[in-house]
């Protein structure tokens, strides 16, 4: 594991008018893990994540991803930070005018000059990296399920093979086979393909299955970040109410 | 190790050896693409080997583009497939070897004309079927508005009153400026070329008529069509993407009483009250047009126009419920007709904007038949 961090989040603070979201959230995400990131509701999790990924300009502290201030980069910096991280966003996010593989291309036509046939294969080949099967390749948005639309969000995400993978909620809203199946596939690309996967997530069962740390989001920080059993033993109330309420147990009991 | 990115090829006893230097990443490989597919075409199947050795990084996209040259062979497990060490590339091209299948090639089309008469028939298909439902879909409306008539309390009057005032009186400005300057133009006409025969005074007759038959309920209705008949579908389309539409009818309540029927009910109220003033404003520019240019005075227009017999004005009146009932249920039919996605909303938007227009027009049309065997 190399010594920098991917990403570095120090002293971030949010604000929506006088409502402090964040206020000194630090966080490092090694290259190469899985990070995953809880919170209760309105914790601002998934504002923390669009903050990290240059949606939202933070009120106060800095965040570097791969060592650049992403939010003082110049855009060229921008540009090329864009083309080393993929993000998933919770609903998938597909460009609903356009089918599967012309999803994923939009990504490759943007940042690569490419002949049309290797922009084919290579959709092809991230469409079936995401575990669809080559009939989804020229449906619409409309016409696929709610878990295909996410594997085609990953597949759109892994489209120039990031280094950083960001998913937002990528189990929520798929039923217990699925979601077990997601959770082997962000696995698999993860051992791969060396990816770096940040996550918001609230499925117990997807941390204890694939994540190498988890940062717990309260009281306006980052309390902890740390493996799950380590979590276990933590003191904090919320972090006590989470793991080791009745469906924590009921995960824990089941990850080992 | 900055080796510069390339590739070599050398033929060793009958097998072709193909060596990729440097990085090969998605931002490198399109460049190697065309060469890679030529030492594909021209190797002896099931001859080639990749010379790992000289690899920088590579990603999933580069391990495609170097594992294709292989796809004549057995597999990358074949021992003599995969020469020389990399720490990822391997298991990289393992991880995608064989996962591009083709797709099926769509069928090719037939000869144009025949392309060319299979999309005409789709259209005047697809057209019969707008026409039967909207005339199923304006039946339904009719029943909601009966059952509606013996109750009037389950009628919603708020969503009512809000569209009355949206779509009606929010229109009028824009209803009103345009009508000037369609009367304005009808005098200008008739003044240019009725001079010519010395009749300049029947410049009256026709500025009046004209815009009381014809231009009054014609531009309003045009009007009503792009702006409050485009506005309904998007509204309820999106309600519809949303999924409120379903969860209205779960609740028991039925979109058609609680969305449509409140719009049509306000359309056909609204209308007449716009056709009236624009009918005002159609006058008000061509007497003003007439007064400055043939020295008609408003005085003597007014005398002029109240020669003429009163049924001109309901001529062009009669027609404003029906078309404001025509284009209400156009635009709401499309509405609850969109799809899941954006496109199918912006596609349903432009048809009920084209159809009630095209619908406005050809009704004119019916009734002026009508008119001229009444003679009226």
């Amino acid at each position: 594991m190399s010594a920098e961090p991917v990403i570095q989040v120090r002293g971030l603070e949010t604000r929506f008018g006088s409502h402090v979201i964040h206020q000194g959230v630090d966080l490092d995400v090694r290259r190469g893990e899985v990070l995953g990131l809880v919170g209760g509701s309105g914790t601002g999790k998934s504002v923390l994540l669009n903050t990290i990924i240059g949606l939202k300009r933070p009120d106060g502290g800095e965040i570097r991803v791969f060592g650049k201030p992403i939010h003082n980069a110049s855009r060229a910096e921008r540009h090329a930070i864009e083309q080393r991280w993929g993000v998933m966003f919770q609903g998938g996010a597909l460009f609903s005018s356009l089918t599967v593989r012309e999803n994923v291309q939009a990504v490759l036509r943007e940042h690569i000059a490419m002949s049309q046939a290797l922009m084919d294969e290579l959709a092809d080949l991230k469409i079936a990296l995401s575990g669809l099967p080559p009939s989804a390749r020229s449906k619409m948005p409309s016409e696929l399920s709610g878990g295909m639309r996410k594997r085609a969000g990953i597949a759109r995400a892994l489209a120039l093979d990031p280094e950083i993978l960001f998913l937002d909620e990528p189990t929520a809203g798929l039923d217990p086979i699925g979601a077990s199946e997601f959770d082997e596939l962000i696995l698999e690309l993860k051992e791969s393909l060396g990816l770096t996967v940040f996550m918001v997530t609230h499925d117990l069962d997807s941390l204890h299955a694939i994540c190498d740390r988890v940062a717990v989001l309260a009281d306006r920080k980052v309390v902890e970040v740390a493996p799950i059993p380590e979590l276990l033993r933590s003191t904090h109330p919320w972090i006590i109410e989470y793991f080791q309420g009745p469906r924590g147990r009921a995960a824990s009991a089941k990850g080992g | 190790m900055a080796v510069q990115t390339g590739l070599d090829v050398r033929v060793e006893a009958g097998r072709t050896i193909v060596t990729p230097r440097g990085d090969w990443t998605a931002t490198n490989v399109p460049a190697f693409d065309a060469q890679m597919r030529a030492i594909e075409k021209d190797a002896t199947p099931g001859r080639v080997a990749i010379d790992l050795s000289q690899l920088g990084r590579i990603d999933t996209s580069g391990a495609y583009v170097i594992s294709r040259v292989l796809s004549m062979d057995g597999a990358p497990q074949a021992p003599d497939a995969l020469i020389g060490d990399h720490h990822v590339a391997r298991q990289l091209i393992e991880l995608v070897y064989g996962k591009v299948t083709p797709t099926a090639p769509e069928p090719p089309p037939g000869p144009g004309v025949l392309v060319t008469l299979d999309r005409a028939g789709r259209a005047l298909h697809s057209a019969w079927i707008a026409l039967l439902t909207t005339l199923g879909f304006l039946g339904e409306t009719m029943a909601a508005g009966v059952r509606g008539l013996g109750r009037p309390d389950r009628i919603r009057w708020a969503p009512v009153f809000h569209v009355m005032e949206q779509a009606g009186l929010n229109a009028l400005p824009i209803v009103a400026t345009l009508s000037f300057f369609v009367g304005a133009v009808v005098a200008y006409i008739g003044a240019n070329i009725l001079s010519q025969f010395g009749a300049d005074v029947f410049a009256v007759e026709l500025v009046v008529i004209a815009v009381l038959r014809e231009f009054s309920v014609v531009i309003t209705a045009i009007l009503l069509a792009g702006r409050s008949d485009s506005a309904f579908t998007a509204q309820i389309g999106s309600m519809r993407m949303q999924q409120e539409i379903d969860a209205m009818r779960v609740i028991g309540l039925d979109p058609i009483e609680a969305l449509v029927l409140p719009r049509v009910l306000a359309c056909v109220v609204m209308t007449p009250l716009l056709v009236f003033g624009s009918m005002m404003m159609g006058i008000f520019g061509g007497m003003v047009v007439l007064w400055s240019s043939l020295d008609i005075s408003p005085g003597y227009f007014i005398v002029r126009m109240r020669d003429l017999p009163i049924q001109h004005f309901w001529v062009g009146m009669v027609k404003a419920p029906v078309f404001a009932l025509v284009i209400a249920v156009i635009g709401c039919r499309h509405g609850l007709e969109v799809g899941g996605d954006v496109e199918s909303l912006g596609n349903r938007v432009t048809a009920s904007v084209v159809q009630s227009i095209f619908a406005v027009i050809v009704i004119d049309a019916i009734f002026a038949m009508i008119y001229m065997e009444l003679n009226i």
